[in-house]
């Protein structure tokens, strides 16, 4: 890269720079922050750090890879484990930010079944990334709240103003809510992807997204939809299934999910490029993707386990024996009767073109 | 017989000027020598920045230092039909060595800007390229079919291109096509200018509403008696002291249909259950929010000027003849507008800058075009985009600033 480019990143990352330096950990791990880093640091962090007598540092972000870009850039790199979208992986593998992980130096499941036919298929399609967990993009609804409807069973009823009025929470990003308008519209999932790569399909997408235009509240951080839902400003809100559950589990809200039509995705660790802890960030990325530590996160969020020999690990709420949680995950044979994968490949060749679309819809 | 001036001379012989320019100098040099750290700061952390940045818009060279030789045989290629197996060896043997350098990604996510779907084309021909063998036109068509369409070489010529005004252009609705130039974006994918006008029109009415509802208490801050001043001045500062994040939020609990304000409007019986206002999520929520955060920077500057204006000149006015609102518009008003001037320019200038506050309670109708670049700074990383949509802003705020300076008068802004 070019001298003026290094100089904004530089200058950029000063601050960065100035509190990096100040105080370092043995490692240092980014993630979401809320219900879904405390699962994180109950599952892995602890008991890796009892078994390592290293320490960690827990940092949270917001997503996206502008942080990360910046570190890189300028040589000043202070995270070294990033959880992230399956998207941001690749696009970020693509563009040098992380270190490539060999996928056959991964603990085999305690069956002696090799990594890389543990997790489930698909997952390992990012060389930089292991995957950790599945989690999903459901609608979700109020049962405590008298309506004079009743219970919305499909993703078509989402966008039926008619049977059901009322303000709806959508997502602000093409990613998701375009798929959601083409299963709405009769599209069945194995042809979603198909269906939006052609100039008729993703037509048919904003013309069945223009019908509830008028109706959408646009969300973009993944707190603010269990809020919209819980303070009467919307009758449905689309959301990530662990952030309901978590008002459900821990604020006893009477929220149902609604798994038809649902998108299911993963998120990953990574190493950021140019760590100086590289031998503690392998270690702390292979021991909690390993069977055992996947189990015991899912006892503390409702994220499916991105390895098949951790279902039958997976136990009770931790808080609340009655909660199965098997029964909340993504991956468990209800939610997935009707159910998309994301189709990360798809999205990482066409959200630049689509998200413009997007925008430019939105604000037209 | 002309007049020879002798210069006056020191005790020790030298001119004085000379000598007065010499004790000055060294005190000049200690002058600049204090406001060189903070000179250097600014330079360091706002200049060199915002120049590399701007730089950025039409400077892009990720294809060229990946894939030097590529885009050198693409320069002579014409553009008009397929190239000819120069080009496709050349890319081939690039590919092939940045598969195994890593790299084709970089380049991969550059093209696709360009031209959608490109990414998937690289990287799946770079996999199949470290094999290949002559001729390499053949195998390389085999590969991907998007490499035989004309436009995709164009797009990749495009992108080849080390300075490029496609970003520019790109900001401004425009896309830029290989030996046609510009060409306007159809009807419903334009957005930008769109924004860049929205901006404008929020931050003006941004400003008008601060003014409007700012001044009578910067009045009151002014002529109140000390005592109870203070505590006016407290309750302006104090909302000034909290988080903007707290104070956004806590708009969203009073705006929301189910909010403070709709239910005492459903109880007083102004509007009824099932038709509350929409308050927020759309432009009204932006404008409510930003005008409560900004508000302190319109009180303080007009504060602060009132507070220098005596007393005596309206009440002469007054008894002179002068009815109240002659009096205060001629003679009050008059010698507010350095404080107004400061406070309008500082507010507006803020709230074009405004991205969280429009990304809470904006929804759709309420988006800036800050929101926009904080997009592509944080997750699209096309940071050449944002770089052009950050630079027409500049310029713009610097064209309106020259404008005020015209019609105003820089001068007559006072700050404090």
């Amino acid at each position: 890269m070019s001298l003026n480019y290094k100089t904004i990143v530089a200058a950029a990352t000063f601050a960065g720079l100035l509190s990096s330096n100040a105080y370092a950990g043995d490692l240092t791990v980014v993630s979401w922050g809320g219900a879904y880093t405390k699962s994180q640091v109950e599952g892995y962090h602890k008991p890796w750090m009892a078994k390592t007598g290293k320490s960690i540092i827990s940092e949270d972000y917001t997503g996206g890879l502008a942080e990360i870009k910046a570190q890189v850039e300028s040589g000043n790199v202070s995270w070294d484990v990033v959880d992230l979208e399956l998207s941001d992986a690749i696009r970020g593998c693509d563009e040098g930010l992380f270190e490539v992980i060999d996928h056959s130096s991964l603990p085999p499941a305690p069956d002696g079944t090799p990594a890389t036919e543990d997790f489930i298929d698909g997952s390992l399609s990012s060389e930089c990334a292991v995957p950790n967990i599945v989690w999903s993009s459901i609608y979700v609804y109020d049962s405590s709240k008298v309506r004079n409807w009743n219970a919305p069973k499909t993703m078509a009823d989402f966008f039926n103003t008619e049977a059901f009025p009322g303000k709806r929470g959508m997502r602000k990003n093409p990613r998701v809510t375009l798929e959601f308008a083409l299963i709405a519209d009769g599209v069945p999932t194995s042809e979603v992807y198909e269906t939006l790569g052609t100039e008729e399909g993703l037509a048919r997408a904003f013309a069945k997204l223009d019908t509830i235009k008028d109706d959408v509240i646009w969300w973009e951080a993944g707190a603010q939809p269990p809020q919209l839902l819980a303070d009467g400003e919307v009758i449905f809100t689309t959301a990530w299934n662990g952030r309901v559950f978590n008002a459900v589990a821990a604020e006893d809200k009477s929220f149902e999910m609604v798994w038809d039509g649902q998108i299911y995705d993963l998120d990953l660790y990574a190493i950021v490029k140019g760590t100086k802890n590289l031998e503690n960030a392998l270690d702390f990325v292979k021991f909690a993707t390993a069977t055992e530590q996947l189990a015991a996160q899912a006892s503390w969020i409702s994220y499916g386990p991105a390895r098949k020999s951790s279902a039958p690990l997976i136990g009770t709420y931790h808080d609340n024996p009655d909660i199965q949680m098997l029964d909340h995950m993504p991956t468990s044979p209800a939610a997935l009767t009707n159910a998309l994968a994301n189709d990360f490949m798809f999205w990482a060749d066409n959200f630049d073109e689509i998200n413009e679309k997007f925008n430019a819809w939105l604000a037209g | 017989m002309p007049n020879v001036v002798e210069p006056i001379t020191a005790a020790d012989g030298t001119p004085l000027k000379k000598k007065l320019a010499r004790a000055l100098f060294r005190s000049k040099l200690r002058a600049a020598g204090l406001v060189l750290p903070l000179f250097a700061f600014i330079i360091a952390t706002f200049v060199v920045p915002i120049f590399a940045l701007m730089l950025q818009g039409v400077h892009n060279d990720t294809f060229y230092t990946y894939m030097p030789r590529t885009a050198e045989v693409l320069n002579d290629w014409d553009g008009e039909s397929l190239p000819g197996e120069l080009v496709f060896a050349t890319l081939a043997a690039e590919l092939a060595k940045g598969k195994k350098e890593r790299t084709v990604g970089k380049v991969a996510t550059r093209v696709n800007r360009q031209y959608s779907g490109a990414r998937s084309t690289f990287t799946k021909t770079a996999r199949k390229a470290v094999k290949m063998e002559a001729p390499f036109k053949e195998a390389i068509l085999k590969a991907d079919k998007k490499w035989k369409r004309v436009e995709f070489w164009q797009a990749i010529k495009l992108t080849s291109e080390t300075w490029t005004p496609a970003f520019y252009g790109a900001a401004l609705d425009y896309e830029l096509k290989l030996n046609e130039g510009f060409e306007r974006k159809v009807e419903k994918e334009r957005i930008h200018v769109k924004l860049f006008w929205r901006t404008l029109v929020i931050s003006a009415v941004v400003m008008g509403c601060c003014l409007l509802l700012g001044y009578p208490v910067a009045y009151l801050l002014a002529t109140l008696p000390l005592k109870t001043s203070n505590l006016l001045m407290i309750l302006v500062l104090l909302p000034f002291w909290t988080s903007l994040l707290v104070r956004t939020t806590a708009w969203i609990a009073i705006l929301q249909s189910q909010g403070v304000v709709n239910d005492i409007l459903v109880w007083v019986g102004v509007t009824s259950d099932d038709s509350r206002f929409s308050l927020i999520y759309n432009m009204t929520g932006t404008v409510v929010a930003m005008t409560h955060i900004l508000l302190p920077f319109m009180v303080l500057p007009l504060y602060s000027v009132m507070k220098t204006i005596p007393p005596a000149y309206v009440r002469a006015a007054r008894s002179l003849g002068a009815t109240p609102t002659l009096a205060f518009l001629r003679i009050y008003l008059p010698q507010t507008v350095p404080g107004i001037g400061a406070g309008g320019l500082l507010v507006f200038i803020l709230a074009i800058g405004y991205y969280i506050t429009p990304a809470l309670v904006g929804g759709q109708s309420g988006v800036l075009i800050s929101n926009m670049i904080a997009f592509h700074m944080k997750s699209s990383l096309n940071w050449s985009l944002a770089a052009a949509l950050g630079g027409i802003l500049l310029a713009g705020v610097l064209l309106l600033y020259w404008a005020y300076d015209r019609v105003v008068g820089i001068d007559n802004v006072k700050l404090g």
